[in-house]
């Protein structure tokens, strides 16, 4: 026993100071994304100009486009993370990613329909895209809900993959036949950070916050359910509620990123398997870690993408892969291999 | 997820011979072969020229009417034949990978390998502008490299099903980045065709395409049923298996091998026609009521959903040239979600 115990303390400080260390990372990557951009500014001016808006030119950078943007690359980040992270969990596969609600092919499928009416750029897609998630994410729980047993993962897989191949399909022959909103659409799929002003961010600043503090409230009923829905009832969780609850957060996290963004699909599916991968199963270490690392994913890419191709950037949804891809890989060959 | 390794079916013994034959899935499967024959004599005959059934089978014989030739020898029937092994080839694909992974997330989709033809297929387009047989090139050799690679990044002393997934899922997600970097960068025509490709048609299809696919399937398919049945065994777990005398690393290595195989000539021939080898197992093991997808089954699911879907835009969007893929999402789609729909209302 004694040993036992001692092992379990020395875990949990390692992790501990694992997740200080990651959170250091975060704001050194957050630091870079203010710093570095085309336009080059000494770092001793970014720092002086971050806290004394002196309302040069390079302040102006700095305060309406770079800071803007890293905070909307954090919350876009951690949103994204944390619902692959749900997913997975509430699934209880980790092959799952939040586009398996729909999220992602409802999203596309109105912001073609949005285009195709006229809108144009970024902030004008922002609404359609979170409608289009969330009538889509409804519509899969549905399907998946349907039927006495409640929504067990199998059939949330299944009817997400069902949906989601109705909608692609519907968005490819729309396009195919449309030309222009094809020549529209490519732009907004690939997932970009770039472009979008604080305006966009402070609108759906409460969807990201509502979903955020739903999952931090959720890992609990979540370690539960991980040990199968049997005893999950046993040790007197509430199976039901935490699926609704789950479901959700997560439409709301992807959906606000989706709609800021464009789908950016690699972050939700490697950076929670990562996480687990580091922490062990428990939800409670597994979610703060997936908060953190996957704004440095997504920053990181972020600031890579604007350095690598200058003048032209390199969309973030590009770089996010070839970034975080390799090290996902690197991971999976090197520890063992857990099913959820 | 789980595994179940209930044995079904009425055993039917002879003096020498005792073979367990499951009545349902033996049904479901004559049922979806007429469906096969029946769907294929509509497509034959009907469309912007009419056919009767009888001058079909003259064509075929080399008596047909004059000018029913070239409509039956070289428009309709590569198209048609092509729709069915094609279908047949992704169903059974998808039925192996599922089973080995034992996801029904599993299909070769999800393993890169389609993503890699996609990536090859999509460079052809792109940056050399090369016909419908160089991109078919493209498509094979991509979809070979990106396997390969992802074989040998999961290989760690053995390869166990579901890191093969996770490997797939990493290099997929590289090649989607350089899938979207390509139509990002490329001219509006170029992206379009490559879209196009993409969702995967058989607009234009001939024989040269039929053929390929045609000798996979022969060579494959005694290696898919032989080896399937082992799967049942190998989803007890590693070591029971090999308790049982089955070498599992070869079992499975084989298996794997005829399932990218087959994805890889159907996709090469038609493009990554979506949801063909992801929803045709998932269709088969509910009308056939086992708790595995056959693979006989799914083979003959695919070739049905894939049939009909052509036969279905062929002939109610004849003028615009859209690509079949579109089909099989919306009517794969739809169907999976009634099916999921009867079935929880049944329970």
């Amino acid at each position: 026993m004694r040993v036992v115990s001692v092992r379990n303390h020395t875990k949990i400080s390692v992790r501990a100071v694992g997740l200080m260390g990651a959170l250091i990372g975060l704001v050194v990557v957050c630091m870079l994304s203010i710093w570095l951009g085309s336009k080059d500014i000494p770092f001793a001016s970014t720092w002086d100009v971050l806290w004394h808006n002196d309302g040069s030119r390079d302040a102006a950078i700095i305060h309406t486009v770079r800071i803007p943007r890293t905070i909307l690359g954090l919350l876009v980040g951690a949103a994204l993370g944390l619902a692959g992270a749900l997913m997975q969990a509430l699934t209880r596969n980790p092959l799952a990613d939040p586009g398996l609600l729909g999220v992602n092919a409802g999203a596309s499928f109105a912001v073609v329909i949005g285009i195709s009416l006229g809108v144009t750029g970024v902030s004008g897609y922002v609404w359609f895209a979170f409608a289009g998630a969330a009538i889509a994410s409804v519509a899969v729980y549905m399907l998946g809900a349907a039927g006495r047993g409640g929504p067990t993962p199998d059939r949330l897989i299944m009817a997400g993959a069902a949906i989601t191949a109705v909608l692609y399909a519907l968005i490819d022959a729309f396009l195919l036949l449309n030309p222009l909103t094809f020549n529209e659409f490519r732009y907004w799929d690939v997932g970009s950070l770039s472009g979008r002003n604080l305006d966009v961010v402070l609108k759906l600043l409460p969807f990201f916050a509502i979903g955020i503090v739903l999952t931090l409230l959720l890992s609990r009923p979540l370690n539960a359910l991980a040990l199968g829905e049997q005893t999950a009832i046993a040790l007197g969780a509430h199976i039901g509620r935490t699926r609704v609850l789950g479901v959700l957060a997560v439409t709301l996290m992807c959906g606000a990123a989706t709609a800021a963004c464009g789908p950016i699909v690699f972050v939700g599916l490697a950076v929670p398997y990562a996480a687990r991968l580091i922490t062990g199963p428990d939800q409670r270490w597994v979610l703060p870690y997936t908060m953190v690392l996957s704004p440095i994913l997504l920053i990181g890419s972020d600031i890579i993408g604007r350095l690598v191709n200058e003048p032209e950037e390199l969309q973030v949804g590009i770089v996010t892969a070839f970034v975080g891809a390799p090290v996902f890989v690197w991971l999976v060959r090197r520890r063992r291999v857990t099913k959820l | 997820m789980s595994v179940t390794t209930s044995v079904r079916g009425k055993p039917i013994r002879t003096k020498n011979l005792s073979v367990r034959l499951d009545i349902r899935a033996t049904i479901v499967c004559v049922v979806m072969a007429a469906l096969v024959v029946g769907i294929g004599i509509v497509a034959m005959t009907t469309g912007d020229y009419q056919l009767t059934v009888s001058e079909v089978v003259d064509t075929l014989l080399g008596q047909g009417p004059p000018g029913a030739e070239f409509i039956v020898l070289d428009l309709r029937l590569p198209r048609l034949l092509a729709a069915v092994l094609v279908g047949a080839a992704f169903g059974i694909s998808g039925a192996i990978m599922q089973r080995i992974t034992d996801n029904p997330l599993g299909s070769p989709d999800i393993i890169g390998f389609t993503m890699g033809s996609a990536t090859g297929a999509l460079i052809v387009l792109v940056l050399t502008h090369g016909g419908m047989l160089a991109v078919a090139g493209g498509a094979l050799g991509g979809g070979l490299v990106t396997s390969i690679l992802i074989y040998f990044l999961a290989y760690k002393r053995g390869v166990q099903g579901f890191r093969l997934v996770l490997v797939g899922i990493g290099i997929s997600a590289m090649l989607l980045a350089t899938n979207q970097y390509l139509i990002t960068h490329a001219s509006l025509q170029d992206a379009i065709a490559a879209q196009a490709w993409q969702v995967g048609g058989l607009n234009g299809r001939g024989w040269e395409h039929v053929e390929p696919v045609a000798w996979a399937l022969l060579g494959l398919l005694p290696f898919a049923v032989f080896f399937s049945h082992r799967l049942a065994i190998l989803q007890m777990g590693d070591d029971t298996a090999k308790a049982l005398g089955v070498p599992v690393e070869r079992t499975r290595l084989v298996l794997i091998m005829v399932s990218v195989a087959l994805a890889a000539v159907a996709t090469a021939a038609a493009g990554p026609i979506s949801f063909v080898a992801l929803a045709s197992p998932q269709i088969a093991r509910r009308l056939t009521g086992s708790p595995f997808s056959g693979t006989v089954s799914s083979g003959l699911m695919g070739a049905v959903l894939l049939m009909a879907s052509d036969l279905g835009i062929q002939r109610l969007f004849s003028n615009t040239q859209l690509p079949v893929g579109v089909a099989t999402g919306v009517i794969g789609g739809l169907y999976l979600c009634w099916l999921l729909a009867y079935e929880f209302r049944r329970r």
